[in-house]
């Protein structure tokens, strides 16, 4: 018996003692009816060849571990981010249970969605009555200022109509008349979270901005010098929102940020639950038709959305999550040029700061091989990150990216001498990066928590960027955007080169010079 | 905090049916009086909770439960290591529930075993209106050539195949015949079936019957001499190492594990179930039905067990024994022997740190009530318990065998009345799920997520109540519950006065 009352030992270290490897050896061998030992090494040999990269690329109906997840995610994403806003989710209540652990176990913070709770028998006859019991539970219960509607598949599937349920709901009393409540369909099965964030954040703005569903007069366009931004769906909306703001603030721009949802996700400990805090306000969010311009941080996330605010007056500019020094330049000139203030002196010292760092460690990273996945935006602006850092983003892959997408990546590989053997893979998933990694080996894999697989597989070390970030704690407070988010990036990546070097010097006697003190 | 052990029972009663009248106030007239239903003060001698359950959730309330596809796919069939499950729809079921329910196992993955991999047909709008059948058909195809080493494959339904009318099992019989009777297994567990989870745990079940067992040849060799002594456990999904930690206990009080449902189980264990003489039952919930299956057609008694704290185990043990002859209850009793002195360490070390100590509890299958005598063996006190996708016959043995008098019970709890229940009672501990954690925890309130034992385990046996009583000391206990509240924040405490 290896338990002990003075040392516990938990699933690390219990199962490996000899009474549970005896244990388990004879439940393998005597009832499982394994496979031949020398079959499975043959077989994991043969799915490292080129032979198996090509029939897996040859794949047309399967995904294997994929990089994306369901519009809805995107939808409930945004809606935190206005003032008192509940996200309400019609269709299957399954569903929200899964979307609420998702963002929980990322954020390591609360997320509260309702759903309509739709069964059989809505499937059937149509959620209707679903929509008005649960509009008027979520209001009385939850006391929300707005309560922002999106779909499940299943709604989709069945084509319930929210514009009209809405409408019904309201007439039934279920909401006062004039109660704010924005609507996007957000089918699972068109695009990915990040589709689910543009019709979101658009139903909202055309909620606010175009008359709300035919209930008040349109917003009359007064131009002002605001700029509104937009983050996109962000892991690192706490940080980066934060960052952001310091950047608006230091340049002297008006801003407002459409969708704040840094605070709902990040709130303190300090005895009080707080279902929703922070948020753009609803206020803020009708007058922001008024702004000068939109900037969108992710292209593919406000692909609808920035056309949508175009047609209104406003000069829409959009970034492919800028990552270090190139990219936050092109954001800021950019705020310069549209609010015609200068670029402040504070912020030139910043951007020294991020390019100090580089010029002080990137020997470390020049010429390394990194692989990439995540979403089309990330992807994007890591790549352009890593190669302004004289290293080659050797394979850049996004499920939910497109062939347009790939032509974007490639341009940015083709503006770089260090991006001459890199290759973009739109639409493919983790099991196709496996084969990626196995017959075109990488130094360095980008990826979040699902990327552990393929470390362990393939022996990659992994560099945790990206959503979701399950088993590592609180990365999303640090920013990944502006000069200071850059130089998080930077050491982040550091870091994980140099405790490589040494994992692999380590050894007394055999590998045990450049086990260096100073580097 | 602990208020309330200086009430008596009566006083407690009062206020816990004050507390079920002041949450009901919140909610329009309707639901209220279906909320009204589902909350309850229980009173000892009743033989149930008093509460009515497995009825559909409210909409609008923010429900804890999830979906028939989450009982099926995210229960019982994923953990079964050998085989591949297609999450077939969309891509997000798949997404949301991959690897995250610890069930841990040995095996090669990605080649002989694929327990934490998500295999989609990541539906497209074209499938939507073309229907999924013949892709679904290319998976099995693409799976054959790519994980030739998969002993079967199961299609977990996702909302929308229900709906649009795909035939999987015609798909699922004819591929089976082209791959030479390969056990491909048919699971109609879309997510609008049923009031939550456990419809989905149901057809699950019922899919292993008619998939599995029904398909087996009746002239199939055994692929071991049957013994006296084979038992198989049926609904434990090792958590954190649940199953392997009461598996060692079953084997050295002298019995054999054939199979684990599911818990690092294998097609192979599944087929052999109907073989062995008892199926112990962790469980009810998920896997009562299959249990009862196996009794009617096979003649296998089933007998419910509880491995959570010494005291359930000791007497489960018994229970479990009291099925076979003398060896194996002679090998019981040596058991609970060899276990004492470890058990009695533990109790020595923890109980004066948690004798007192209060308890609310929101958890699914067999959770709300197993885990009670784990805590009472620490001392410790459950005032509230609820389930997730309990049926009334959970509530009865709740009743009838766990919960004191005056426990404020809560079925299907709303986030609302959950968080209301928790400020009012102020109980030292709540365990639930990970949508709860961080609500309770911004409160101040310690919290351990009784799903996934946060991060922890096993919990089962006696190796795992050593985990279980250290993690509760170290929510309950740790300094981070002293520092809610800025100091400059916090009300004046009296100053003493000097004597005169």
């Amino acid at each position: 018996m290896t338990q002990s009352a003075e040392h516990v030992l938990d699933h690390f270290e219990l199962f490996r003692g000899p009474e549970y490897q005896q244990m388990l050896a004879n439940k393998k061998k005597m009832f499982e009816n394994p496979r031949d030992p020398a079959e499975v090494e043959r077989i994991r040999e043969w799915a490292k060849t080129p032979e198996y990269r090509e029939k897996n690329f040859a794949r047309e109906a399967l995904t294997v571990n994929p990089a994306k997840a369901c519009q809805p995610l995107g939808a409930v994403f945004v809606a935190v981010g206005f003032e008192k806003t509940l996200p309400f989710v019609h269709g299957s209540q399954g569903c929200v249970a899964y979307y609420r652990s998702h963002l929980s176990r990322h954020f390591k913070e609360p997320s509260s969605c309702v759903s309509s709770s739709m069964t059989e028998d809505a499937a059937v006859f149509g959620g209707l009555n679903n929509m008005i019991d649960g509009l008027a539970n979520a209001y009385n219960m939850y006391k929300p200022k707005m309560i922002a509607v999106s779909t499940t598949c299943m709604a989709e599937v069945i084509g319930d109509d929210l514009n009209a349920f809405i409408k019904t709901s309201k007439e039934k009393g279920s909401v006062p008349a004039e109660y704010d409540v924005p609507f996007a369909h957000t089918p699972a099965f068109v695009g990915s979270h990040v589709t689910g964030y543009d019709n979101a954040m658009k139903g909202i703005l055309d909620h606010f901005w175009d008359g709300k569903a035919g209930t008040a007069p349109k917003l009359e366009r007064v131009p002002n010098e605001k700029i509104n931004f937009i983050g996109g769906f962000d892991g690192y909306t706490v940080g980066n929102i934060r960052e952001v703001k310091h950047i608006f603030e230091e340049m002297g721009i008006e801003y407002t940020i459409l969708g704040d949802n840094s605070n709902v996700f990040d709130t303190p400990t300090d005895g009080e639950f707080r279902m929703y805090e922070g948020g753009t306000t609803l206020e803020d969010a009708a007058n922001a038709v008024h702004a000068k311009a939109t900037i969108s941080m992710q292209h593919y996330c406000t692909e609808k959305t920035l056309p949508f605010i175009a047609n209104h007056g406003q000069e829409v500019v959009s970034f492919h999550h800028p990552v270090g020094v190139s990219g936050t330049d092109a954001f800021v000139m950019a705020l310069s040029r549209i609010s015609g203030k200068e670029i402040p002196e504070s912020l030139a010292v910043e951007r020294g700061r991020l390019v100090d760092a580089i010029a002080d460690s990137s020997a470390h990273i020049h010429g390394k091989k990194f692989a990439i996945y995540g979403d089309p935006d990330l992807c994007l602006g890591l790549a352009s990150f890593l190669l302004e850092l004289g290293a080659e983003p050797t394979h850049v892959l996004a499920t939910n990216g497109n062939k347009e997408w790939a032509e974007r990546v490639q341009a940015v590989f083709d503006a770089s001498p260090f991006g001459k053997n890199c290759h973009v893979y739109p639409g493919k998933d983790l099991w196709h990066m496996r084969s990626l990694l196995f017959t075109e080996p990488v130094d360095f894999l980008i990826g979040n928590t699902y990327g552990k697989y393929l470390e362990r597989d393939t022996g990659t070390p992994l560099i945790r960027i990206g959503f979701p970030i399950f088993d590592r704690h609180h990365k999303h407070r640090y920013p990944v955007w502006g000069y200071q988010g850059g130089l998080n990036v930077l050491v982040t990546i550091l870091d994980k080169i140099f405790d490589e070097i040494d994992r692999n010097t380590n050894v007394p006697a055999k590998s045990d010079y450049s086990f260096d003190i100073i580097r | 905090m602990s208020v309330i052990e200086k009430q008596s029972v009566a006083e407690i009663k009062a206020r816990n049916k004050e507390l079920i009248a002041e949450v009901l106030k919140v909610y329009p007239e309707k639901t209220a009086k279906r909320r009204a239903k589902h909350l309850n003060v229980h009173e000892s001698g009743k033989s149930d909770c008093g509460v009515k359950s497995n009825i559909k959730s409210i909409p609008g309330v923010m429900t804890i439960r999830g979906c028939a596809y989450a009982g099926s796919k995210g229960v019982v069939w994923g953990p079964i290591k050998d085989m591949i499950h297609i999450s077939h729809g969309p891509v997000g079921c798949g997404q949301y529930s991959w690897a995250a329910r610890r069930n841990y196992y040995i095996g090669t993955t990605g080649i002989d075993t694929f327990v934490t991999m998500q295999f989609t047909s990541d539906f497209q709008e074209k499938d939507i209106v073309f229907g999924g059948d013949k892709k679904l058909a290319k998976i099995m195809d693409e799976i054959q050539e790519l994980f030739p080493l998969n002993n079967g494959i199961t299609v977990q339904s996702e909302c929308p195949i229900g709906l649009i009318g795909d035939d999987i099992e015609a798909v699922s019989k004819s591929k089976s015949k082209e791959y030479d009777g390969k056990t491909i297994v048919p699971v109609r567990c879309e997510g609008f079936r049923g009031v939550s989870q456990s419809l989905g745990h149901h057809i699950a079940n019922d899919a292993i019957r008619d998939w599995v067992f029904d398909k087996l040849p009746a002239d199939a060799a055994p692929r071991f001499e049957p013994s006296d002594y084979d038992v198989a456990i049926i609904g434990d999904y090792n958590i954190g190492g649940d199953a392997w930690s009461s598996r060692i206990l079953l084997e050295e009080m002298g019995l054999r594990v054939i199979a684990q449902w599911s818990g690092d189980g294998s097609l192979a264990e599944l087929e052999a179930t109907p073989k062995a003489k008892l199926n112990v039952l962790h469980c009810y919930r998920s896997m009562n039905y299959i249990s009862r299956h196996m009794e009617e057609k096979f003649g296998i008694p089933w007998c419910e067990y509880n491995f959570f704290g010494p005291s359930k185990i000791a007497e489960s043990l018994r229970k479990i024994a009291s099925y076979f002859d003398d060896k194996i209850k002679e090998g019981a009793e040596r058991v609970i022997a060899k276990y004492q002195p470890l058990m009695d360490a533990v109790i020595a070390k923890y109980r004066p740190r948690l004798e007192g100590k209060t308890v609310m509890l929101f958890v699914g299958g067999l959770r709300p009530r197993h885990v009670i005598g784990a805590y009472e063996d620490l001392g410790m006190e459950v005032v509230g318990t609820g389930y997730e996708f309990a049926h009334n016959d959970d509530y009865q043995r709740t009743a009838q065998h766990y919960v004191k008098d005056g426990t404020l019970i809560y079925d299907d709890v709303t986030g609302y009345e959950f968080e209301k229940f928790v400020e009012k009672v102020q109980p030292d501990l709540v365990g639930s799920g990970i949508k709860e954690k961080y609500v309770f925890q911004k409160m101040g309130v310690p919290f351990r997520q009784m799903h996934s034992w946060d991060y922890s385990g096993p919990y089962h046996g006696y190796d795992g109540f050593a985990i279980f009583a250290r993690d509760m000391d170290m929510a309950i206990n740790s300094p981070v519950w002293k520092m809610t509240k800025a100091p400059w924040k916090q009300a004046p405490k009296p100053l003493l006065q000097a004597a005169e």
